[in-house]
């Protein structure tokens, strides 16, 4: 029943310094760090390589497995795409870019700024989940006051988007042992019915998983989970530990450019 | 541990105390679906405290319709439903569900927290109850289902039998008078029929069982109720009943091939047909 599940997640259970921080103390070091990336102007390249060499230092600490990482942040490949457009359409000086085309020179940083923004801000959630099991995530964003409507809902999708995928996995089997070969447009007709009925199924499970807790006395708040041991002083240390980091570096490169 | 655990004794005794109501009494119950399909025409069933009773009957009998009445998740259209004494009404509908456990046939619609301790929580903790209390409730209900050592796990990790477990958990946690079990052995291998029927055989608790599966009906529950065309209409020995095959077929009911409910027949039971 698992199957789809292995494929799906990023995470690997170790016990490295990372993978015992409280995922509160880490959710709140990636937002901080990321808010110090975007900090950091663009004109300073050395700070971003700086910048870059935090993520990695911190994926070795994790032990992160950089095949399944590398994967995951291709996630940021649509944003890409628009980057790679700024240097083309953006107004101001323009510059010539290997001697064959002409760009403008603002976008071009821009789309510098964007490309390295974007992928710190990824690597840095994919370090997080690959060190943080989903459902802690959960507890962390609960103990850090996300709406208990916002958390439940992520809970149900944690929970049934596995089940979801068996499914739809097992609908395709289904498909192809009768045959049917998704090749040609035409099939697309198939895959639409089929994810119609998938939701179908999905909105009636959602019913009965309802009824179901209505039986055990649901009126429509969650109660909180079972009691959980909170972070301590040194764990939320070693998060700010992290976030002065990249805000030294910021600084550095701020002061820098106020320099030159 | 604290308190009595679900599995504390052995063999419930079946005759019902005079003293203590019926834990389930339906009288004259008929509800019709807003869009008018009426299912159930008037059921009567009085079930005594400890008894163990398997709900039998053919597809679109009724049978989930009435299971939902009985706590409260359905509202009678006429005629009315006891738990225990008290009435299934809207007033007293905390009271009801938590008196009537309903482990639901799939155990992914029952199962739907990140782990399973924290599903076993679920109902005690919409009862009230919270920090080691809570803890102890969920600790006892998974140990009464062999589940201890999977509390922190996440359920779609488990085997479908080892979810149905957890399924009843989820409902012993709350400590019931009335357990209600929705096809409790279908999709389940042999070994996960029998380790079910070990655990349920354990409890101290008034057992209403929704089945296909006349052996495992025969198994568990020395009484069988035939729910056929909306009212009750067979009410009696499970052993009896399986070894009549005119009343069998005249319900849609069949055994699995070469079973042969005779044997099971004693002396005393061809006197009386």
């Amino acid at each position: 029943m698992s199957g789809g599940h292995a494929a799906v997640a990023v995470y690997r259970p170790r016990g490295t310094v990372l993978h015992r921080l409280p995922a509160e103390c880490k959710i709140v070091a990636v937002f901080g760090y990321v808010v110090t990336v975007v900090l950091t102007p663009i004109t300073a390249g050395w700070a971003f390589a700086a910048h870059a060499l935090v993520v990695i230092a911190l994926g070795v600490l994790g032990r992160v497995a950089p095949g399944p990482a590398a994967r995951r942040m291709l996630i940021e490949l649509p944003f890409l795409a628009f980057a790679v457009a700024l240097p083309f359409v953006a107004a101001g000086e323009r510059t010539e870019l290997f001697g064959v085309v002409t760009v403008s020179r603002d976008g071009l940083l821009q789309a510098f700024g964007l490309v390295a923004r974007a992928t710190l801000g990824v690597a840095l959630v994919v370090v997080l989940a690959a060190t943080t099991p989903a459902r802690e995530l959960l507890t962390g964003l609960d103990r850090l006051r996300m709406p208990a409507v916002i958390v439940a809902v992520m809970s149900f999708m944690l929970r049934y988007s596995t089940l979801i995928v068996d499914q739809m996995h097992r609908m395709a089997i289904a498909r192809a042992a009768r045959g049917h070969r998704p090749r040609t447009l035409a099939s697309a007709r198939t895959l639409a019915m089929a994810l119609g009925s998938l939701f179908i199924r999905s909105y009636e499970r959602g019913e009965r998983v309802h009824l179901a807790m209505l039986s055990r006395g649901y009126t429509g708040s969650l109660p909180v989970g079972l009691p959980r041991e909170p972070a301590s002083r040194a764990h939320w240390a070693a998060a700010t530990a992290a976030v002065a980091v990249g805000a030294a570096i910021a600084a550095a490169a701020g002061v820098a450019r106020g320099l030159g | 541990m604290t308190g009595t655990p679900p599995g504390g004794r052995p063999e419930p005794a079946s005759v019902p105390s005079p003293a203590q109501p019926p834990s389930v009494e339906v009288s004259g119950l008929a509800f019709a679906y807003p869009d008018g399909r009426q299912v159930l025409f008037g059921v009567d069933l009085t079930i005594g405290r400890g008894e163990r009773v398997a709900l039998l009957g053919p597809n679109g009998a009724g049978k989930t319709t009435l299971v939902l009445h009985l706590n409260g998740i359905l509202r009678a259209g006429a005629g009315e439903v006891r738990i225990g004494g008290l009435r299934v009404g809207k007033r007293d509908l905390p009271e009801i569900r938590r008196r009537v456990g309903l482990v639901f046939q799939d155990p992914d619609d029952q199962l739907f927290m990140p782990t399973v301790g924290e599903d076993v929580a679920f109902g005690p903790a919409n009862l009230g109850l919270r920090g080691a209390e809570l803890t102890a409730r969920v600790d006892e209900a998974l140990a009464a289902v062999g589940l201890s050592e999977h509390r922190d796990r996440a359920p779609h990790h488990l085997s479908l039998g080892e979810r149905r477990r957890a399924a009843l958990a989820t409902v012993l946690a709350m400590r019931p008078e009335v357990l209600v079990l929705d096809e409790p052995s279908s999709n389940l291998d042999p070994a996960g029929r029998r380790e079910l029927a070990d655990i349920l055989l354990g409890l101290d608790v008034t057992l209403l069982m929704v089945t296909h599966d006349l052996p495992y009906a025969l198994q568990l529950c020395p009484r069988s109720v035939v729910l056929s065309g909306g009212v009750v209409g067979v009410d009696g020995p499970t052993r009896r009943l399986l070894a009549d095959p005119e009343l069998l077929a005249r319900h849609r009911l069949e055994l699995p091939f070469g079973f042969d409910a005779r044997a099971l027949l004693t002396e005393s039971d061809v006197a009386i047909t």
